[in-house]
């Protein structure tokens, strides 16, 4: 019987992230307010833990868990109704007066698109902060549940409840109007929502904190918003280029830990276990994006750079000039030092190590790469193709400071270990 | 985790007959839902056997045979492979299909990177498991 329970809970597991999107913009759409929405929708996923174990799944459970919110979001408009008269009676005049029973009936189905969309961009609003955003477009267009981001972030199950009630709170105060925006401000709040789930790929690809390298399943999970995005926004060539970079950057999920969990950089990667499946993938994105922007943006820059390298079966096979001019259209477009950073790399291994390394000398006296452990980890990489061994062993024992990941720091501290002290 | 979607053949299938149009545009309509939810990565359907061949490898002999194939429940006649949190998704997906007359379409799991090296899952799951209790008390603090 435990067995069975437990069975059921996990296909209603499933049901709720496949259907809680649609299902939470589609009270959106009626009730225009992202607490009620989602209090709705929760009220209908709870009537489905109560009833399907004794009923049995229905055969079109999106359409019963609609039903059953919408039952819901009509008895509490009732008693809100209810509430205003007795209010009005008692002489109270209450700007609520004009509340009008929303259109139950309307075919949630035909904007839906729209809908979801909408939801994206409330989700994603630059009132809130990142992190906020992040926690919200997890579970709003994921599916995710509250303890599922928790463990995806490392984060306390109280933490991410919290983020996102006031979140909720926040987009409330502020007003914030579910619509796709137009025009210019579709653009800025594009932009938003891309780096967001951009932030979501990066945290399972590059694990910030935690001894894990990686945590694939948050690779998985943002990948695939960023898909339902490109289908949602199909003439944004952006959010076709951010798919690209994440579909071919997944592509050496496999090739990049070594047995014991230990990262394995770009060059020592085995390519043979690329995924040529996601390449191929990334690759079409990309062309789709380059075929509808005038100007690359800036994702699809990132990820022509990155097809550079999923093009080239050996390293020795890697088109650097390219890469180089695509950094330079990278730098003119987002300057930063990070970006310069990835150029001298490029140039470094387009024209030898020594330009390289003289460019990275320029970037030494960034405030912002002050604690950025990869400008170090880069100079004593080109230290050491340069020779000087022991001033390489310095760098590479600062960025071994400077990581927060574990995994990141134990390579770092062997790279180091294998070079002399001082120079004999 | 990704799933395979195994589509079985039949004497329709194996007569190369496509389906009809109403189902056709069923079927479209199905992947285009899952495009829109990021599940799908890749979905073919195949010729009939008679169009296939099979290579038996016995020692050093590889011996062609040609199609068709006659044991049909052994034939396939069209894939997919879906991007999924869990097998209960898959099967939610799947039951949302437009097959009928009896149809069974198998489900099988892709070997992930986590489900080799089982020396290593235990240890790292370790590791996380004392980084999050660790971040758990900094934070309780």
């Amino acid at each position: 019987m435990a067995v069975i329970a437990t069975d059921i809970h996990r296909t209603i597991d499933a049901v709720w992230r496949i259907e809680s999107p649609r299902l939470i913009a589609g009270l959106m759409r009626i009730v225009r307010d992202l607490g009620l929405a989602e209090d709705l929708a929760q009220d209908a996923l709870v009537a489905a833990l109560e009833q399907w174990p004794e009923s049995g799944v229905p055969d079109n459970p999106g359409a019963w868990l609609m039903a059953t919110a919408k039952h819901r979001a009509i008895d509490s408009f009732r008693r809100k109704q209810l509430l205003v008269r007795k209010h009005e009676e008692l002489g109270r005049d209450i700007e609520t007066r004009q509340m009008s029973m929303p259109d139950f009936n309307a075919n949630l189905d035909d904007n839906i698109g729209d809908d979801l969309l909408g939801l994206v961009f409330i989700a994603c609003h630059p009132v809130l902060s990142t992190e906020a955003r992040t926690a919200l477009t997890l579970r709003l267009l994921g599916g995710l549940k509250t303890d599922e981001i928790a463990r995806a972030f490392l984060l306390p199950e109280p933490t991410i409840a919290q983020r996102i009630v006031r979140a909720k709170r926040t987009l409330s105060d502020a007003h914030v109007p579910f619509e796709v925006p137009r025009g210019a401000e579709l653009i800025a709040r594009l932009s938003s929502v891309l780096e967001v789930i951009y932030l979501i790929f990066n945290e399972g690809y590059s694990a910030t904190a935690g001894g894990d390298w990686m945590r694939p399943a948050l690779c998985e999970d943002a990948i695939r918003l960023g898909r339902v995005l490109a289908e949602l926004a199909p003439r944004e060539a952006e959010a076709h280029g951010l798919v690209a970079l994440m579909e071919i950057q997944a592509s050496r999920v496999k090739a990049r830990v070594g047995p014991t969990g230990e990262p394995i950089l770009l060059f020592d990667q085995d390519r043979g276990k690329w995924d040529q499946l996601l390449i191929h993938r990334g690759l079409t994105a990309l062309d789709r994006a380059e075929k509808l922007g005038a100007r690359r943006g800036p994702y699809t820059i990132q990820a022509a750079i990155a097809a550079c390298h999923a093009r080239a079966h050996i390293p020795e096979e890697t088109d650097w000039t390219r890469i180089v001019s695509l950094y330079d259209e990278l730098a003119e477009l987002s300057p930063s030092p990070v970006v310069q950073l990835n150029r001298a790399v490029a140039v470094a291994l387009a024209s030898g190590p020594a330009a390289g390394f003289e460019l990275t000398e320029k970037l030494t006296s960034e405030s912002s790469l002050k604690n950025y452990h990869l400008l170090p980890s880069v100079r004593g990489d080109l230290l050491t193709k340069l020779g000087r061994l022991a001033e390489a062993r310095a760098e590479f024992e600062r960025a071994a400071t400077l990581t927060q990941n574990a995994r990141e720091r134990d390579l770092l501290l062997a790279r180091a270990e294998k070079l002399p002290n001082r120079v004999d | 985790m990704r799933v395979m979607v195994i589509v079985k053949g039949d004497k329709n299938s194996e007569a190369g007959i496509l389906p009809d149009k109403k189902l056709f545009e069923e079927m479209g309509k199905f992947n285009e839902q899952l495009a829109k939810a990021g599940v799908i990565l890749a979905g073919e359907g195949l010729k009939p056997t008679s169009n296939g061949k099979r290579v038996k490898f016995s020692g050093a002999t590889r011996t062609v045979i040609d199609g068709p194939f006659t044991e049909s429940k052994e034939i396939i006649a069209g894939f997919w492979l879906w991007q999924v949190r869990s097998m209960e998704e898959a099967v939610e997906w799947l039951k949302r299909a437009p097959f009928d007359g009896g149809t069974e379409i198998e489900l099988r799991p892709v070997y992930e990177v986590d489900d080799f090296g089982d020396a290593l899952t235990p240890e790292m799951k370790e590791q996380e498991e004392r980084t999050r209790r660790q971040v758990e008390k900094q934070k309780a603090s």
